[in-house]
């Protein structure tokens, strides 16, 4: 019988923060701009120049490490990895390698119904390096220190994942996390969140792990299912033939769905970190700590369990409208304004939903404000607009952020409430569809629902079908 | 003086630091290294128990910028260092592909 491979899985995440300044120089973050327009002395590595910590990178890396259950380390330091390459213009990079901001945490996921918890190693602050870029006319490289100095938090798990599922598990969850703290917006297409994967594989029962690979340039969750399972077999396939997995770093093409190794010296691992002399240590008081702690908000778990019993939501509605921060945010402050929970959802859940996916947009990007969506919701259950019409309010609202008492009565969308009207246009209704007449009285329900269609053709839709419908009954 | 410093060290060193020492340039390199080894080893004799390992010799901790923007468009200054540019850009030699 062929042998059984279990695959073990660690990684190492790197996520750029939201500062607006790098994390040692007051030069903008923003992404993207002219290349090196975001630079100084200090980020393009100047002889002299001093790099002075942003307060703001050890509260949002606190924040995270809190939120991932680490043990904050209250004294903590910074170190220098040595290494040399051109998106490095310090010949070093500052890091955290002996007192890391956080560690021995972990985080529960929920992989196809199982609960598990994946324990965090250590996360540690550290800058990014600049960008290179091909030049494909020269043949040369190009090097852009905009992002030299953007501040980053690196979160190292345990080797507690075994599948893809569990990988993508852990990052979504990473991700919300992070999200909801507004410390970063974890885009990996942008390269804002950036995952390796450190894995082996190993004989089903087998206690001790084999000799891992490390697996870079992963830009998509897809792309990393599909290299965890390339490398896993690619590792399964060496150790059939006898031969040996080497320990090195290696770099997925995700259009040819295979990994090459990279081009590494003898003398690639060795940094020879030590201590930052240009700063001094982090001292985080209680007192520090604990404000940190204050201002942390409810995360998705804690939501959709106060969903579910406070507003009576089903699961997977919670889910969804958790997804992100923002999105729970506008439930949340809508259903204050109109204490219609459930019909907050609904519009959410459905419209919403309808409308990102066709305009291509992310939950984050939704710009409508909470009190008009709050305003067509009692407008909808005073009867003073049908679905219809508040279905077509909602595209302004969501697109211009419209308000809605004044575009209905601008675009005179109101339903008719002049019972008098309604009755003539009935009339009318009745008058030239006498087959439909003889029909309904004849037994067929149907030719009811063609006369309401009728009449609320002739009304332009202002009318409430539910009304319509009594009043055909009542005539006939 | 001991020999602490081994060719094979100095070697390893200067790769890690890309540097092309001369023969002479090695032996000198030696030389200095074993002297400030030694000096670790004078220091090594003090008892150092119950002293908690310092990177700085100041008692200084949290100095902080606050998050402002202040850095304007600093490409002039930062590419006037450029041996060769390109697209406001730095170019070197192909690191990638």
């Amino acid at each position: 019988m062929a042998k059984q491979y279990e695959t073990v899985i660690g990684l190492e995440v790197h996520v750029e923060l939201a500062t607006k300044t790098k994390i040692f120089c007051s030069c903008s973050t923003e992404f993207g701009g002219t290349p090196n327009t975001h630079t100084c002395p200090v980020c393009t590595g100047m002889p002299g120049a001093l790099p002075v910590l942003n307060r703001q990178v050890v509260e949002y890396a606190a924040a995270i490490g809190l939120a991932a259950n680490c043990e904050i380390t209250r004294v903590c330091k910074f170190d220098r990895k040595n290494y040399f390459y051109p998106d490095n213009p310090q010949n070093y990079q500052i890091s955290q390698l002996y007192l890391p901001i956080a560690k021995n945490g972990y985080v529960e996921i929920d992989a196809g119904g199982t609960k598990k918890k994946i324990r965090i190693h250590e996360m540690h602050m550290e800058e990014d390096a600049g960008k290179l870029i091909h030049d494909e006319w020269d043949d040369t490289t190009l090097v852009d220190y905009n992002r030299s100095g953007v501040p980053l938090v690196e979160i190292v798990s345990e080797p507690d994942m075994h599948s893809s599922d569990e990988v993508t598990a852990y990052l979504e969850k990473l991700r919300t996390i992070i999200q909801y703290l507004g410390a970063s917006d974890c885009k990996l297409q942008e390269g804002s969140m950036r995952v390796d994967v450190n894995l082996s594989v190993r004989e089903t029962g087998m206690k001790e792990y084999r000799t891992r690979t490390e697996m870079k340039n992963l830009n998509s969750f897809k792309a990393i299912a599909r290299a965890i399972e390339g490398e896993r077999t690619r590792q399964i396939e060496l150790l059939e033939a006898g031969k040996k997995v080497v320990q090195e770093t290696r770099r997925w093409d995700d259009n040819k769905e295979a990994s090459y190794a990279m081009r590494s010296k003898e003398d690639a691992k060795d940094y020879r970190y030590f201590p930052e002399p240009d700063l001094v240590p982090i001292v985080i008081s209680e007192e520090w700590l604990e404000r940190i702690r204050e201002r942390q908000p409810q995360m998705r778990d804690e939501k959709i369990k106060r969903y579910k019993k406070e507003f009576d939501i089903p699961q997977y509605d919670a889910e969804i409208i958790t997804s992100s921060r923002h999105m729970a945010d506008i439930f949340e402050e809508t259903s204050a304004i109109c204490k219609k929970p459930k019909k907050v959802s609904n519009w959410l859940m459905v419209e919403t939903m309808r409308l990102l996916k066709e305009y291509g947009m992310e939950p984050e990007e939704i710009s409508f404000s909470p009190k008009n969506l709050a305003k067509l919701i009692q407008l909808t259950e005073s009867g003073i607009i049908n679905n219809s019409v508040a279905k077509a309010v909602f595209e302004k609202i969501f697109t211009d952020d419209v308000e809605p008492d004044r575009y209905v009565e601008e675009h005179k969308l109101g339903n008719v409430s002049d019972e008098g009207e309604l009755l003539k246009v009935l009339q009318k209704v009745i008058a030239e569809n006498p087959q439909a007449v003889v029909d309904y009285k004849g037994g067929k329900e149907k030719a009811l629902g063609a006369l309401v269609g009728q009449t609320m053709k002739a009304m332009k839709g202002k009318a409430d079908p539910g009304m319509v419908h009594k009043k055909l009954r009542e005539l006939l | 003086m001991t020999n602490k410093i081994s060719d094979e060290t100095i070697e390893y060193v200067s790769i890690l630091a890309q540097l092309e020492l001369t023969e002479q340039e090695k032996q000198d390199a030696k030389a200095d290294m074993e002297k400030m080894l030694n000096y670790i080893d004078t220091l090594n004799e003090l008892n150092t128990e119950g002293i908690e390992p310092m990177s700085h010799v100041f008692p200084v901790k949290n100095v902080f910028r606050e998050d402002i923007v202040i850095n304007g468009d600093g490409s002039e200054d930062t590419l006037a260092n450029a041996p060769l540019k390109k697209d406001n850009s730095f170019k070197v030699p192909k690191t990638i592909g």
